[in-house]
């Protein structure tokens, strides 16, 4: 049985607690790297992390993008939306296709 | 072409041609591989893409829900509110095998029964601002498990296209090529080496001959004769 993980600012993820989903507030990406890490070896399948964290941690979250599990996942925080998850649906059409012929002009 | 130098003989000639065949047979199975991995990965990353903006914006209009819900009550009594969840999301994790790449499918369960039962908190000293900002969030939540699993298999899926392309170059443009130039490399030594066989052979008869019965001195004494 798999459980499910928020990781970011409080203020982008305390509302996922009352979903029932695990949160784990984090305000230095040093630290945020740590917990990603240990949520993945565990028993986590899903782990969301907020587009500001993602963007401090590149490598960290690329080591898990061709694992079966965990799915990492990124969502915008309070802040606003970075674009940065859409720009990673764009880099997997880019890796398969050669090029973005898809979303080119979104 | 040849890169490597290949003995010329039929035993090689053999493997040579065991070879291409695989080859071939193996370049068209991957190229179907990737055609098929291709078609299913551009309707899934359109899946993926529609399903990001959605949650993407599902996620904005929770989080103003959530501001709105924060100005209304005091950040202790919001904190108290959230701090012990009643709900508990798991998730059962199957896999799914679409052209040999391993996808997971997630299926979600609530510890409650009641899927709605999502609010821990009593609703004396809270805002209905939260009720709805944690309503929001809720309603996000099937469209969020779906985009996790759409985005993992979008991502595996990748990568795969990537590896099945490269492979199909590869035989394509190496080793297919290869084994052809070695095949008829080794053909036209061993016609040649065929000929100069038969040539030498009819050198060593017509030799024997001339030994057995003296043509050239037979023939030079006739000539001698006519003059």
């Amino acid at each position: 049985m798999y459980k499910i993980a928020v990781v970011g600012a409080y203020d982008s993820i305390y509302g996922f607690a009352a979903l029932g989903l695990d949160t784990f507030p984090v305000s230095d990406p040093q630290k945020g790297e740590e917990i990603l890490h240990r949520l993945a070896s565990g028993k986590y399948a899903v782990i969301y992390v907020t587009e500001a964290l993602a963007a401090e941690i590149p490598h960290a979250i690329e080591r898990y993008r061709e694992q079966t599990l965990p799915a990492v996942i990124q969502i915008p925080g309070v802040a606003g939306n970075t674009g940065a998850g859409v720009a990673g649906v764009k880099k997997s059409v880019e890796q398969a296709v050669g090029s973005d012929i898809l979303f080119g002009e979104q | 072409m040849a890169s490597k130098q290949v003995n010329p003989t039929r035993m090689e000639l053999g493997r040579q041609k065991k070879k291409l065949a695989t080859a071939t047979k193996g370049h068209k199975l991957l190229k179907d591989k990737r055609d098929e991995l291709m078609r299913q990965f551009l309707e899934l990353v359109r899946e993926n893409m529609a399903l990001r903006q959605r949650v993407e914006e599902g996620i904005r209009s929770a989080n103003t829900n959530f501001v709105v819900a924060k100005a209304a009550m005091s950040e202790e009594t919001l904190h108290t509110a959230l701090m012990a969840p009643k709900q508990e999301v798991y998730l059962d994790v199957d896999n799914k095998n679409v052209m040999s790449v391993d996808i997971p499918v997630f299926d979600y369960k609530t510890r409650t029964a009641d899927e709605n039962d999502i609010y821990s908190y009593g609703f004396a000293f809270t805002s209905s601002d939260l009720d709805d900002a944690v309503k929001s969030l809720a309603d996000i939540l099937p469209d969020m498990l779906r985009l996790a699993e759409t985005e993992k298999a979008c991502q595996l899926m990748a990568s795969e296209i990537e590896k099945t392309r490269r492979r199909v170059n590869a035989l394509e443009h190496v080793i297919i090529p290869e084994a052809q130039a070695n095949i008829k490399y080794i053909t036209m030594k061993l016609d040649e080496n065929e000929r100069s066989t038969q040539i030498r052979l009819m050198k060593v008869k017509d030799m024997m001959l001339e030994d057995a019965h003296h043509y050239k001195e037979k023939q030079a004494a006739y000539a001698a004769e006519e003059a």
